[in-house]
């Protein structure tokens, strides 16, 4: 310093030119391991108390509607008063939670133990808790498989639709224009009362059988109606991220429309992707549900949460907690279902998050 | 309402048109692919019962013969044939015997989500992040979740149950209240949480500062400046809430018994009755598309500045 404030002269010795020591050089290396867009996304949705709380509920709803069946003493489509070769016992019938037919309760008395009946059982006789953890088992499995064809059909029209353009894009979005300003719910309940009696016969005897008709004439539906907004989505994305040099790149290394598509594209519209499909289960539970609620939904004896409730409207006067229970487990599955979306979509695209 | 408007409008009119008419192919068709056809379960019938039957239907002539004048049919006179279950009786009566319960039940429940909903709105925006805009944030957010069948039998089995204070038979008196209450919620709920973002997107824009500098009232900027531009994507709501509730409607007449056209259409399902079920079906989607049609157009036609595809 030479004392004039304003001076900008600065002294400097040999010494400021020396080679950096190994210390020096190791203190300008930044050893930040590299962060990628996907960790990048977790990290901002743990941050998310709401969603994160939501992931849990879930997690806690799927992992119990997974592995309770497989320990629980009682099947969900057990009559338990109808043991072979013996009277049938009406006493199991309509019993309320937590009590004991005749039979349980001379076992008891006896000594031995007896799994409660946490829900009591339905007219039948059969265990309502079980039934209920089966109910949301289908339900879950209805809601994801279906966002799953939902989500590979309209992937693949739109991203056909969004790199080939010109005629194919118009032909393909005018279809996608009619079948978006159908009335869904109209077609989703016609569509399934027909499939479900012509698919009946056709599916006697195969392995989709056990899944039943109903279901798969949903997952049908599902796969003509739905796909429509999802291919939307991709085929706006597809069309931005066609101008970029990347695809100029590859096109110019000779890569066909079907790599570019498959390796440059799909992956660079993945968060879109992941949160639609996220925001789709609920809708497809909730749809689910609905039909089951007409009667169009899963075959009995199979329970769904849908059909649980609408049987549960004849007993509603003496059995409000049969009404309760699937109301409380379809609203908390669809609460956070869409919570979590909600968190997905701030966490994995801030763009639309304004 | 420049060329490009126009232009706008006869795009939608072209596409609500052909959708009406691919929800009559696709209705017809599929009806008639169900096997059996649709004498099979009545009460065993001779062949020639079967025949006379089906002549006088018209279900012994080729089946696109069949689609052409039910297509004439309807464009003509909107006359969907008689129905098969209920002798003597044509569809579009039953039809429009549904239509008076059902109409009314619906406009009364739009009506009071669009009142509610605006008024909720209104205050969790101008009360941003308090206490109130709180509640009506989580209270709608669960609206939003439950489905309406769920919504329709917790107030049956609360009100009409427990309570006994309303009575749980939509054909009786005070019976629409419930099924009003049921349609409205979910749409309510929409609406307030629409109306919110709108408004608190809108209290944030330069006229409304300028406003406040200038010093016009506090109510004549929140009712003649705000709301009104707000309410702008309220309007985009219109289509889709109606197909809300015509299919919410389904559900709630069958939970509440009202004699609507839900029920009606229900039951033609279930006692397959094809063309009640393909009479419905169409006229419910009719309903859907002008809805959507209008609310579109209104959306383009009230703001000018929106821009056009």
């Amino acid at each position: 310093m030479n004392g004039k404030p304003f001076s900008v002269q600065q002294n400097l010795s040999p010494e400021d030119f020396l080679p950096a020591t190994e210390a020096e050089k190791e203190y300008m290396v930044q050893m930040r391991p590299s962060s990628t867009f996907f960790r990048d996304g977790v990290k901002r949705l743990l941050k998310n108390k709401v969603a994160t709380v939501s992931m849990i509920v879930i997690l806690l709803i799927a992992l119990a509607a997974i592995f309770v069946p497989l320990f629980w003493p009682y099947s969900y489509e057990q009559m338990l008063g109808n043991v072979p070769g013996k009277p049938m016992d009406a006493s199991f019938q309509n019993l309320r939670p937590f009590e004991y037919s005749r039979t349980e309760q001379q076992m008891l008395d006896a000594g031995e133990s007896v799994m409660p009946h946490v829900f009591g059982t339905d007219s039948a006789g059969r265990d309502y808790f079980i039934r209920i953890v089966y109910g949301t088992r289908i339900s879950l499995a209805v809601g994801f498989f279906a966002s799953i064809i939902v989500l590979i059909i309209g992937m693949m029209v739109g991203s056909i639709a969004g790199y080939c353009g010109g005629k194919v894009d118009l032909v393909i979005m005018r279809i996608v224009d009619i079948i978006y300003s159908l009335p869904d719910m109209l077609m989703v309940i016609l569509l399934s009362s027909v499939l479900k009696t012509t698919l009946a016969d056709k599916l006697e005897g195969t392995v989709l059988a056990r899944i039943g008709s109903n279901i798969i004439s949903l997952f049908i539906v599902f796969g003509l109606l739905y796909w429509v907004s999802m291919s939307r989505l991709i085929r706006g994305q597809i069309l931005s991220l066609r101008e970029r040099e990347y695809v100029l790149a590859a096109e110019a290394t000779g890569a066909k429309g079907r790599w570019i598509i498959l390796k440059h594209l799909i992956p660079n519209c993945f968060s879109v992707i992941i949160i639609s499909t996220a925001l789709q289960i609920p809708s497809a539970i909730f749809t689910e549900s609905y039909l089951s609620f007409l009667g169009l939904g899963v075959n009995a004896p199979m329970p769904s949460l849908g059909s649980l409730a609408s049987d549960a409207l004849n007993g509603i006067s003496s059995y409000t907690y049969r009404l309760v229970i699937p109301a409380i487990v379809i609203s908390l599955i669809v609460l956070s279902l869409n919570l979590f979306g909600d968190g997905l979509r701030d966490a994995f695209d801030p763009k639309l998050n304004q | 309402m420049n060329t490009k408007t126009l232009m706008y409008i006869v795009k939608r009119l072209i596409l609500a048109v052909v959708t009406v008419w691919v929800v009559i192919t696709v209705t017809f068709f599929v009806m008639h692919a169900v096997p059996g056809g649709p004498f099979v379960g009545e009460k065993a019938v001779t062949e020639t019962v079967r025949k006379a039957m089906e002549a006088k239907y018209g279900l012994d002539k080729p089946l696109i013969v069949q689609y052409l004048t039910y297509l004439k049919d309807i464009v003509t006179r909107f006359d969907f044939g008689p129905s098969l279950k209920s002798r003597g009786r044509d569809v579009i009566d039953i039809i429009m015997d549904g239509m008076k319960t059902s109409v009314r039940l619906g406009l009364i429940a739009a009506f009071i989500a669009l009142i509610t909903g605006i008024i909720l709105g209104s205050i969790a925006a101008l009360r941003r992040n308090r206490v109130i805009d709180r509640v009506i944030m989580v209270i709608t957010t669960a609206f939003v979740s439950m489905p309406s069948f769920i919504m329709g039998s917790l107030l049956l089995a609360l009100f009409a149950v427990k309570l006994a204070v309303l009575p749980a038979n939509g054909a009786a008196k005070g019976g629409l209240i419930l099924p009003v209450i049921t349609l409205s919620l979910y749409p309510m709920a929409y609406i307030t949480r629409l109306t919110r973002s709108s408004m608190l997107d809108v209290l944030g824009q330069d006229y409304i500062r300028t406003a406040k500098a200038k010093g016009v009232s506090k109510w004549r900027i929140i009712f003649g400046h705000a709301l009104k531009n707000s309410l702008i994507p309220v309007i985009t709501y219109f289509g889709p809430m109606l197909a809300y509730i015509v299919t919410g409607s389904l559900v709630v007449e069958q939970i509440f018994a009202v004699p609507g056209i839900g029920r009606a259409f229900v039951n033609s399902i279930t006692g397959r009755d094809y063309p009640l079920v393909m009479g419905t079906t169409i006229v419910l989607a009719i309903l859907i598309v002008v809805m959507n049609l209008v609310g579109d157009i209104l959306y383009k036609v009230v703001d000018p500045r929106i821009t056009l595809e």
